[in-house]
């Protein structure tokens, strides 16, 4: 199955991108496709995450089609 | 209920008669309206600030303003909300954020701006980037709780 990754603000920049599209064979949690996409990088503190623009804990299995996304505390207002 | 997203500057003191006519079914009914405009000040955290960026995730954005909506018209007897958020480039004095609630009595028109303005701050996926007049950027990191320091 198919998933679109997109990260936002400050963890974008760091990244040095702003979408990441993965194949998984296997049911997976949103903490695994930060690991599949992101190898080379511990989980970031106070990382946040949503689903199809949902927020979810990273505990949250992901189906296919779905968008995840990851990005730092919101500071809007 | 209205939220929108908005890249230029806009006047929220236009915005919200126009928005209160066209909302037929306030007429006659309503006897309080709460706003609240936020604004980008020319300072934050010691720091001089001549300008701001604004992120935001198109669509999850709208979606949490809209739930964080509904959530106070569960809550308190609501005739009417308005939510307008600046996104992209911002300068100081200019209006970021209007929330605007109209209900029969004060107590639900206060009340339900606060609860919707702290949700907001929390729950919609926007972020700001500062631009320092000493030079450099920065990401603004956490929200503060909303009163000044002492000291």
């Amino acid at each position: 199955m198919t998933i679109t990754v997109h990260y936002f603000a400050s963890l974008k920049e760091t990244l040095g991108r702003s979408d990441d599209e993965l194949s998984i064979t296997d049911a997976i949690t949103v903490r695994q496709v930060w690991q599949l996409a992101n190898p080379e990088m511990p989980l970031p503190p106070n990382l946040l995450a949503a689903v199809n623009m949902e927020y979810v804990e990273l505990d949250f299995l992901v189906a296919d089609d779905d968008k995840v996304a990851f990005f730092p505390p919101v500071t809007g207002g | 209920m209205a939220v929108k997203i908005v890249e230029a500057a806009f006047d929220p003191w236009q915005v919200l008669p126009a928005h209160q006519q066209s909302v037929s079914a306030l007429a006659g009914k309503f006897g309080a309206t709460s706003v609240f405009v936020g604004t980008l000040r020319d300072f934050n955290e010691g720091d001089e600030v001549h300008g701001m960026h604004l992120e935001h995730y198109p669509g999850m954005t709208e979606n949490q303003l809209e739930k964080i909506i509904a959530n106070a018209q569960q809550q308190w007897r609501l005739l009417e909300v308005l939510v307008v958020h600046r996104v992209g480039a911002i300068l100081p004095n200019e209006p970021i954020v209007l929330v605007a609630v109209w209900s029969s009595h004060r107590g639900d028109a206060f009340d339900a701006s606060r609860f919707i303005m702290e949700a907001l701050k929390s729950q919609a996926p926007f972020w700001k980037k500062e631009y320092l007049l000493a030079g450099g950027e920065r990401w603004v990191l956490n929200n503060t709780d909303g009163y000044q320091a002492a000291g």
